[in-house]
């Protein structure tokens, strides 16, 4: 099979680390502004929900958290799976880098769907519901992919063992998506998510969406951020590291 | 103000849920830096001990 030139250049650790670094700050910019302008127009502008008052505000940011979770995820799935394939260290990389970042999202919607609950669903924690068990298996997932990492010591054995692991599991993620219709479930049904239209009113809409922008962006950025990090570790003594160390290019 | 600040009386469910997600956003920005800052000093303290990746050894055949 013949690749397209643009996936060798994506397969390039100079040009990915200088392309991440372009990128960054204007990533950085816009998911800042889009999280400040969602999260005020959610919590101040947007009007209370009828049936849940103000405690519904968490939405603004729970779904968003775990949907960039699951991004996350499928992000490390695909990317290792292409490292596993061709062989290419960037894809690997790119892989590694979004693991922690998916699992502090992951918890961090663990944590706010824990506190939505409480007022609305009159608990905490429910065992029995599988959203939340598919999500704590989720940052499971995301941990025992560090912590299989941390237990080689040869960096590329890590990539191919790891990457098993990581393509395996993403068939949680659209077990996660579905739970909610698959068992009838304290959780409730999606509210957005719908292919046909979704029933949430257009003023609360909006700044839901922003969040979500925001959240997406603000991934971007820290994936890239923790990219850049990673692909330096990889190619310490390479020459075109050197070069720009020493050429101030870095 | 204080209409916002209370939430209709859910203040000590909304808030920590903002809180923590803005703690784990601000968390991962400053880790990411740290892990660059770190692998630059890193690459800049290699170069002075160690040579660039050298090309293969070319073995003479007898």
């Amino acid at each position: 099979m013949k690749l397209p030139r643009w996936f060798h250049l994506f397969g390039s650790p100079p040009f990915v680390y200088r392309l991440a670094s372009a990128l960054s700050p204007w990533l950085g910019a816009i998911a800042c502004t889009l999280i400040v302008v969602g999260a005020y127009w959610g919590l101040v502008i947007a009007p209370q929900d009828a049936v849940q008052g103000e405690v519904y505000r968490i939405i603004y940011i729970h779904p968003q958290t775990a949907y960039v979770g699951m991004l996350a995820y499928v992000v490390m799935a695909v990317t290792a799976g292409i490292g596993y394939i061709w062989r290419i260290k960037v894809a690997h990389a790119v892989a590694v880098s979004a693991a922690p970042i998916g699992a502090s999202f992951t918890f961090c919607a663990l944590v706010s769907g824990s506190l939505w609950g409480r007022p609305t669903w009159g608990t905490y924690w429910e065992w029995g519901d599988p959203r939340i068990m598919f999500e704590t298996l989720l940052l499971f997932l995301f941990l025992s992919y560090l912590a299989l990492r941390a237990a080689f010591e040869d960096r590329d054995k890590a990539d191919r063992v790891s990457a098993i692991l990581a393509v395996v599991g993403v068939v949680n993620v659209p077990i996660i998506h579905y739970s909610v219709l698959w068992w009838n479930t304290l959780h409730q049904a999606p509210t957005v998510s719908k292919f046909d239209s979704p029933s949430m009113a257009t003023e609360m809409l909006i700044p839901f969406l922003i969040m979500v922008a925001g959240f997406t962006f603000c991934f971007c950025w820290l994936l890239l951020n923790r990219l850049r990090a990673e692909i330096v570790e990889r190619e310490r003594d390479t020459r075109w590291l050197q070069d720009a160390l020493h050429g101030g290019r870095a | 103000m204080i209409e916002v600040l209370n939430m209709g009386g859910h203040a000590a469910y909304v808030w920590p849920a903002y809180g923590i997600t803005l703690v784990l956003i601000v968390f991962n920005v400053w880790a990411a830096r740290r892990k660059l800052a770190n692998a630059l000093s890193e690459a800049r303290r290699s170069s002075g001990t160690e040579q660039p990746r050298s090309q293969p050894k070319v073995r003479q055949l007898s």
